[in-house]
């Protein structure tokens, strides 16, 4: 930035207060979105739900605030999927384009990243997309996780395999990466809990694109259960690669990857996968307010020409979330917003929501519950079912998944 | 015991691939004395070749082989006088600056175009299994096509009068030069076919692994460590510098996490620069 | 190195009179903005001028000159997170860790001549990069976040930002006093004579082996204790951002286009690249454009102006070679 241009901005800063005074009415949201690198699939999913949400609200005329309205506008950058871009951006936000409240990235090491600036600079972040628990024991006071925390994401494969097969074999096979890490670190521990005998446990770089030694070590251990995974690209690859070196397993939850709907353009390498998913278009929650999962499955699939995966429903729960907060507290003042992000315990599209508000893991989500999908075959189509919990299940588990 | 002699045999399948990329490198190296640091540039572009050849054009993905190493000769003499050419005799370092800036530009401009999505091609060749492993027919394709083209390049090297030409001017520029040998053309091809290499190689990759703009870097990376281990200038060399790193890798993946492979990589890399600049498969008496 | 005669030339002030420049605009209205920019303006600067030792004034590439400033990095924040070691402390170690593994290393690398010296230096980056990502206490490929107490000592976010910043202008004068003095003594002439014919250095009497090593080390120091003080600023740090092949590229960039072996040349140059860089970063079209620039840029400096902005200026101006040197 050029300091000339500073001056005079500066000056025309002070010569246009009338001019400020009329964007009170616009509250400015600031974040980055994945729109390159390997996040960006599942990004700008999450992107397209904000998007949603704020058309929503601009068009019911903005939130609610006392007795002021506030119009919603977005600011956000290319993060091209890199941490350093991101708190460079961040920073930006927050000292150039004067954003109210923050968005975060995508992906717990984003996520991460992104709350150290937050955090230094005293601005409220709604965490959407960020799953690792870890960033939240970090000493923070201004920051919401919405996903469900990344310790509970294998919890539910595990109890279905164990219903199938409990002498089962697993190989848990993960992307070096904080979120993968993470969720690995308790899928370890629930495994031996259940009693099921992990015989491989690896990692590789996320960036991975040949997995047959990886594939050759799983037929090695005489694993019947793959758990594992990472992000899209990744995962994608391994499920590509599974299916032609024919890994001989019965089960195989990916992390991420098989949720989003371009996951079916694998064709027979997709079939019988299944992932851990924070919502599903077939959920039956019932919104203390808001769309029902219904409505909003529909009309997004009527606006993007694709049926929503759970990173797009983050995303407008994550709006949701704000305006409600915003809204009963009266005011934009980060503290008060804060506050009520504090006491709130609902129910919306997305699920339940409630923060925690211990101070050594402030932000933490705690009500919120994962289901676990399957890509199953109906009349010749690939299609997502709910397989667990079994409560929620609309269609039952293929074991062996292929 | 059948895991380990699967991988090591995968190992040695596409470390031949690898090996063929490296030959690119070490021609241009030993004929020209240029480090062409728009190899994995022109690695990517073949792996891009053979992605809008193969699905555009809706050719199996094979077919587009011989396109992509035709195109990428002549992409190669093209870049050999735009950027090369001047470099020739200069101090190395120049033209490491040189083709380094290039490589910097071509994927500048891929990222800017492409974006780094995960292209895929998607090739299904039944493939053979044995004791529970599977070898991917992509893989036992790629290698067999890498021994196909590694045995014409020594068939033009040693059997032809224009591969003597390239030799005669990697053996002394000058006393080629006084022999009648048209140098400049002569360079330029032997770029040519260098880039050719890098390309086709890239296009195998293809039909194995998903790529992006950016996977150049790393498969630059595995082609330099290639070319250290077989000697620079040293074709043959090259292509058992690859089998012998897939080797390595084949062995070691079993005993470690596969993570691990890339620090033994660039310590056996130092290791031999430093210790063997000559390579570790020199057969010819070069220096 | 005669100190009395260094303070009478115009270069010295001129390095003095840009640092307080530095450290001084971002107060004028606690314009955290301005100080952002100029930090990372700050860094490069840095990197560049301590590449300079290797590549302007000895002839070596230092192509993966980034991996001192990762390493000193991941040695603060190490320090810091689980030793609970205070900033300056912990800085200043690593610097001199790092500094002293590379006196260790130059001297086994730097046997090597040219361009096989400068394919070892990427290698040892990719080697190291690789053998953090599997090293456990340094977190592996997910790297070490401080928590925000980290900031306490420092009284807290807001004022650790500013120290932190004056902490890298000093760095970043220090860079250019070191970068003129060696310039100005036998020291730096006798790396210039390797840089221009080694073998006749060795002939002329140059302890070549040593200076080398000793430069190597040199042009290590201060990078790492930017990269600590980065690093805890960024309270993380990852393989894939510490030893950033693109960053350490760029700063080879920067030397050749400021003018390799001058002081102000690669100062300059890591100035003007940061802020066409800042300008491109939030532009959706031209975020990657960045190193098509970088690129078009070297390709035209190196085939048509090897003495980059500088020796521009200098052929231009004789005159000016007695004030920017």
């Amino acid at each position: 930035m050029n300091k000339s241009w500073l001056i005079a901005a500066a000056v025309l800063c002070l010569a246009a207060t009338p001019v400020l005074a009329a964007d009170e009415d616009t509250l400015t949201i600031g974040f980055t979105v994945s729109q390159t690198g390997a996040l960006n699939l599942d990004s700008i999913a999450q992107l397209h739900g904000f998007e949603m949400w704020r058309d929503d609200v601009n068009a019911a005329g903005g939130i609610n605030a006392g007795n002021k309205r506030y119009k919603v506008r977005f600011v956000s950058y290319d993060d091209q999927s890199q941490p350093g871009r991101v708190q460079q951006l961040y920073t930006r936000l927050i000292t150039d384009d004067k954003a109210q409240f923050l968005f975060s990235p995508y992906s717990s090491g984003l996520v991460a990243t992104a709350t150290v600036i937050s955090e230094q600079y005293g601005k409220l972040m709604m965490s959407i997309g960020g799953a690792e628990g870890k960033t939240y024991q970090l000493g923070n006071k201004f920051l919401f996780q919405t996903y469900t925390s990344a310790d509970h994401y294998l919890s539910g494969a595990i109890e279905l395999v164990k219903s199938k097969n409990a002498a089962a074999k697993v190989a848990l096979v993960y992307s070096d990466d904080p979120f993968s890490k993470a969720v690995a670190i308790a899928a370890r521990e629930q495994a031996k809990q259940a009693g099921l005998q992990i015989v491989l446990d690896e990692s590789y770089p996320p960036a991975q694109t040949d997995f047959s030694a990886i594939i050759n070590k799983i037929v090695s251990s005489g694993a019947d259960t793959l758990l594992g995974g990472g992000h899209y690209p990744d995962g994608a690859t391994l499920a590509r690669q599974l299916y032609d070196q024919k890994a001989n397993l019965k089960w195989a939850t990916l992390l991420v990857a098989p949720d989003s709907p371009q996951f079916a353009s694998l064709g027979p390498a997709a079939q019988g996968i299944s992932v851990p998913s924070q919502w599903a278009p077939q959920v039956t929650y019932k919104p203390d307010f808001g769309p029902t999962p219904a409505e909003f499955a529909k009309r997004f699939e009527a606006k993007y020409n694709i049926a929503p995966g759970y990173h797009a429903a983050g995303g407008y729960s994550g709006g949701l979330l704000f305006q409600h907060a915003i809204e009963r507290a009266g005011s934009i003042e980060p503290e008060k917003v804060a506050a009520e992000l504090n006491k709130m315990s609902v129910t919306t599209l997305w699920g339940a929501t409630k923060f925690s508000t211990d101070p050594k893991s402030h932000g933490l989500q705690l009500a919120h519950q994962m289901v676990l999908t399957q890509w199953q075959m109906k009349n010749g189509q690939l299609v997502k079912e709910v397989v667990w919990p079994l409560a929620a299940a609309t269609a039952p588990a293929v074991y062996p998944y292929r | 015991m059948f895991g380990i002699l699967a991988s090591i045999i995968d190992g040695v399948l596409v470390g031949s691939v690898y090996g063929l990329a490296a030959m690119g490198l070490t021609l241009i190296w030993g004929v020209m004395d240029v480090i062409n640091l728009t190899h994995g540039a022109m690695i990517v572009a073949g792996m891009f070749g053979l992605f809008y050849l193969s699905t555009l054009l809706g050719a199996p993905a094979y077919a587009a082989i011989p396109p992509v190493l035709v195109a990428g000769f002549a992409v190669g003499v093209g870049l050999y006088w735009i950027a090369v050419h001047r470099m020739i005799g200069r101090p190395p370092l120049m033209s490491l600056l040189a083709t380094f800036s290039v490589n910097m530009v071509l994927i500048g401009l891929g990222t800017t175009v492409w974006g780094t999505v995960l292209f895929n091609v998607p090739v299904s060749l039944p493939g053979i299994t044995w004791h529970g492993y599977t070898f991917t027919g992509t893989h036992i394709m790629a290698a067999v096509l890498t021994a196909a083209i590694a045995g014409a390049l020594y068939l033009f090297l040693y059997r032809t009068r224009p591969g003597k030409a390239i030799r005669a001017v990697a053996s002394n520029r000058e006393a080629a030069e006084l022999n009648g040998i048209p140098t400049r053309q002569v360079l330029s091809f032997a770029f040519g076919l260098g880039i050719a290499l890098a390309c086709v190689s890239g296009a195998l990759i293809a039909t194995m692994f998903p790529f992006t703009v950016l996977s150049g870097t790393a498969y630059q990376l595995k082609s330099f460590v290639v070319t250290v281990l077989g000697g620079l200038g040293n074709p043959a060399g090259a292509l058992f510098g690859g089998v012998a790193l897939g080797l390595l890798e084949g062995m070691v993946t079993p005993f470690m996490p596969v993570s691990w492979t890339s620090v033994i990589e660039f310590v056996v890399f130092v290791i031999v620069l430093i210790a063997f600049p000559g390579g570790l498969f020199n057969f010819t008496r070069r220096p | 190195m005669n100190v009395a005669a260094m303070l009478r030339r115009p270069t010295f002030w001129l390095i003095l009179a840009a640092t307080l420049a530095f450290a001084l605009l971002p107060l004028r209205g606690d314009n955290v903005g301005l100080r952002e920019d100029l930090l990372l303006a700050a860094v490069y600067v840095i990197l560049a001028s301590n590449l300079n030792l290797m590549i302007g004034y000895a002839g070596y590439v230092n192509f993966g000159n980034i991996v001192f400033f990762g390493l000193g990095g991941y040695l603060c924040v190490w320090l810091v997170n689980s030793h609970g070691w205070p900033l300056v402390a912990a800085a200043l170690s690593a610097g001199v860790a790092v500094s002293f593994a590379a006196l260790l290393f130059g001297l086994g690398i730097l046997r090597l001549r040219g361009a096989y010296f400068a394919l070892a230096t990427i290698g040892v980056n990719e080697g190291v990069k690789a053998f953090v990502v599997n090293f456990s206490p340094w977190g592996g490929s997910t790297g070490i976040y401080l928590s925000i107490e980290a900031y306490k000592p420092l009284g807290g976010p807001a004022k650790a930002l500013w120290t932190i910043y004056f902490l890298m202008i000093a760095v970043m004068g220090l860079s250019l006093l070191l970068s003129y003095g060696i310039k100005r003594s036998k020291f730096g002439l006798g790396l210039r004579a390797i840089g221009q014919n080694e073998n006749a250095a060795i002939v002329l009497g140059v302890p070549t082996r040593h200076y080398k090593a000793l430069v190597y080390s040199a042009s290590a120091f201060l990078p790492a204790v930017a990269g600590a003080l980065f690093f805890f600023k960024s309270a993380f740090i990852q393989p894939d951002d510490a030893f950033d092949l693109v960053l350490s590229t760029e700063a080879i960039v920067t030397v050749m286009l400021g003018g390799q072996g001058t002081v102000v040349g690669p100062a300059l140059g890591a100035f003007l690249y940061e802020e066409l860089r800042g300008t491109l970063l939030t532009s959706q079209t031209f975020s990657s454009f960045q190193l098509v620039i970088a690129g078009v840029l070297l390709l035209l400096i190196v085939l048509f102006l090897p003495g980059g902005l500088m020796g521009w200026i200098h052929r231009r101006w004789p005159r000016s070679k007695q004030v920017l040197e």
